[in-house]
């Protein structure tokens, strides 16, 4: 039987969607070849997640273990997963497409020398495997095939809606201990510090950000005045930090944040599409700027052609005046 | 660690703006009218580099594999601090793809190893900008018996460990790997300096060492690119000028916000 292995990273933000939206992605393909779907976890909480598993069509799961695997470790990940894959020859590894869900493919791609489809939005299995996958971080969609009959994926965030599918037989869950060489123990986690819950540009469901317009770092003062008032934060474009404005942490795009607010304000960015898929996932998008053919203009929702340093303060002011009556 | 050996590995890429545009035959961008550059992460590994050699003295080698164009990026890494330059020439024809740059890079690094004497550092990208595989510093660590960790924010020398740090959405992570050891660097680790006149001309002046590939194709095949369809809607404009903050506070009230 051909069976399809996925590694469930119940550690990444977001995880229950993340990981439901992964499992749907994986029966997906279990169905296409008639096979089951076969899950590797290092949590040693498994026990009380597995029945969300199972109702997204997991069969089994296999729980890693190894007495020097106290935290993640990417290399050390991959080599129990290379182990699993020995035991149950799946047909194809498939992870999330966060941070560490590429990072630990990549890893088992490069031991076991075999392609890794990063960032996929659909797979056909078969003689050579079809996929579509994201480039430009998500500006432009490339279709490949791959010349192999055992693909590493990951898949692209957000990339289908999640189903259930509920499975007949009983879940089976399988302890391993995995063996570990003194090459793949040197690069796991040896401190990990928390940072305190609290609204992030990720959450806020308003984000007011600016770009070159802005000028200055001090030119910066009106946003903050404005996303307080709101309740929301404030975000930037990659010509801020370039300019040492503002930190990296406040960038929005596609080397900094990807985020979804229910209102994006955009005041002084063009809309480079590095920028813009950044800021796409928004539901709305208001657009401030000078000039009325800008890229951001064009592709907002709403916009106001203004010089933001007039604008910003007296919706301020208006907001403040309404507040007060 | 004695005088420190850093390999920065860099992707010449187009620098779209507002818009990409595909050529006809679907294979690639139309980078007819574009200015080309690196991946903000690749700048930051090369600043990084530049750090480290400041704080603890070494060398810095940039390696690339593309085409003779790519010549403009490695010379833009020797400006800002770089001291040799390599590029992998490709005349196979053969698509780029991760297994086989990997395949290309780790064999160029072995023999630059055997030449002029071990790196200490391989740094990365996190991903290239435009392809966005995430694995090809990963692949290429493996095939040198490097470990690697990736989306690094934080580099740091203690004793003969290099000192990771990692932002995750939940907090930081530290590593402590010894060295040799290999980093994919993300954005924001630092900011890249910009060159200096005297950079750009010293840059101008290094030769760039030209080695052949013959590694074997990998198994990947582009089909074809395309732009995602984006419904095309109109934009409301609310106004002109000051003017316009009554209705823009209509809308923030409209939307539930205030
Ligand atoms: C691989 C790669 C990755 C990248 N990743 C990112 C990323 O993650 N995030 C990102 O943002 N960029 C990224 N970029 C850079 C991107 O291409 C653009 O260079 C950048 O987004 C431009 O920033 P900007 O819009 O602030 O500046 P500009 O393009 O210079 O635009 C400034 C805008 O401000 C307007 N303006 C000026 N004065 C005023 C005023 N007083 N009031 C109102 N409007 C005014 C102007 O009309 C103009 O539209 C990346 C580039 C590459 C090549
Ligand atoms: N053609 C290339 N030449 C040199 N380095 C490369 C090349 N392609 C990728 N890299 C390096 O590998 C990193 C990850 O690339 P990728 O896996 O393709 O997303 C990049 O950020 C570069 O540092």
């Amino acid at each position: 039987m051909s069976n399809i292995l996925v590694l469930i990273d119940s550690c990444e933000a977001d995880a229950t969607e993340t990981i439901n939206e992964l499992l749907t992605q994986g029966r997906n393909l279990a169905n296409q070849v008639n096979g089951s779907l076969e899950a590797i976890t290092f949590d040693p909480r498994h026990k009380e997640l597995a029945g969300a598993w199972a109702e997204h069509g997991v069969n089994v799961i296999h729980y890693l273990t190894n007495s020097a695997l106290h935290d993640y470790g990417p290399q050390a990940w991959a080599q129990g997963i290379v182990q699993i894959v020995s035991l149950v020859e799946p047909i194809s590894v498939i992870s999330c497409g966060s941070d560490r869900g590429h990072e630990v493919m990549a890893n088992v791609a490069a031991i076991l020398d075999a392609p890794f489809v990063s960032n996929c939005l659909s797979v056909t299995a078969g003689e050579r495997w079809q996929a579509s996958r994201l480039q430009w971080g998500g500006s432009l969609i490339e279709e490949v095939t791959v010349a192999s009959t055992f693909p590493v994926l990951s898949f692209a965030l957000h990339s289908c809606e999640t189903t259930l599918s509920k499975i007949s037989e009983p879940l089976k869950i399988i302890s391993h201990e995995i063996e570990l060489d003194t090459e793949s123990a040197k690069t796991i986690v040896i401190e990990r510090t928390e940072k305190p819950e609290g609204q992030s540009l990720e959450t806020s469901a308003v984000v007011v950000a600016g770009g070159r317009g802005v000028g200055s770092a001090d030119g910066f003062n009106v946003l903050e005045t404005l996303a307080k008032l709101l309740n929301g934060k404030v975000g930037c474009s990659r010509a801020v930090t370039n300019n040492g404005w503002r930190s990296h942490t406040d960038q929005v795009g596609q080397t900094g944040k990807r985020i979804a607010p229910d209102l994006y304000i955009a005041c002084g960015i063009s809309g480079a599409i590095q920028h813009w898929v950044g800021a796409m996932a928004s539901k709305n998008i208001l657009a401030i700027n000078t000039d009325p053919e800008a890229n951001m203009v064009k592709k907002a929702d709403y916009a106001v052609i203004a010089n933001l340093h007039e604008i910003i303060p007296a919706v301020s002011d208006e907001i403040v005046r309404r507040n007060g009556q | 660690m004695g005088v420190m050996r850093i390999l920065v590995c860099v992707k010449r890429v187009p620098a779209p703006g507002a818009k990409i545009v595909i050529t006809k035959d679907e294979q690639d961008i139309d980078s007819a009218h574009l200015g080309f550059t690196m991946s903000p992460h690749e700048e930051c590994a090369i600043e990084a580099a530049a750090q480290l050699v400041e704080q603890h003295g070494g060398e810095i080698t940039i390696l690339t594999a593309g085409s003779r164009a790519s010549d403009e990026q490695l010379r833009y890494a020797a400006s800002v601090g770089a001291g040799s330059l390599v590029r992998i020439e490709n005349n196979t024809g053969i698509d780029w793809d991760p297994q086989h740059t990997a395949r290309s890079l780790s064999t160029a690094v072995q023999a630059l190893e055997d030449e002029f004497g071990g790196y200490d550092l391989l740094l990365f990208g996190n991903e290239a900008a435009d392809t966005g595989g995430y694995q090809t510093g990963i692949r290429t660590a493996h095939l040198l018996g490097r470990p690697i960790v990736n989306a690094i924010n934080g580099i740091e020398i203690v004793g003969d460990s290099f000192v990771a740090r990692r932002e995750t959405p939940s907090g930081v992570e530290v590593y402590r790997v010894p060295t040799p050891a290999a980093f994919g660097v993300k954005e924001g680790i630092n900011l890249p300096r910009y060159p200096t006149m005297k950079g750009r001309l010293a840059s101008k002046k290094l030769s760039v060492a030209v080695v052949e590939d013959h590694s074997e194709p990998g198994e990947q095949c582009r089909v074809r690119l395309f732009r995602p369809n984006e419904a095309a809607k109109e934009t409301v404009i609310l106004g002109r000028d000051s003017e316009a903050a009554g209705a823009v506070v209509d809308l923030l009230e409209e939307l539930g916000l205030i």
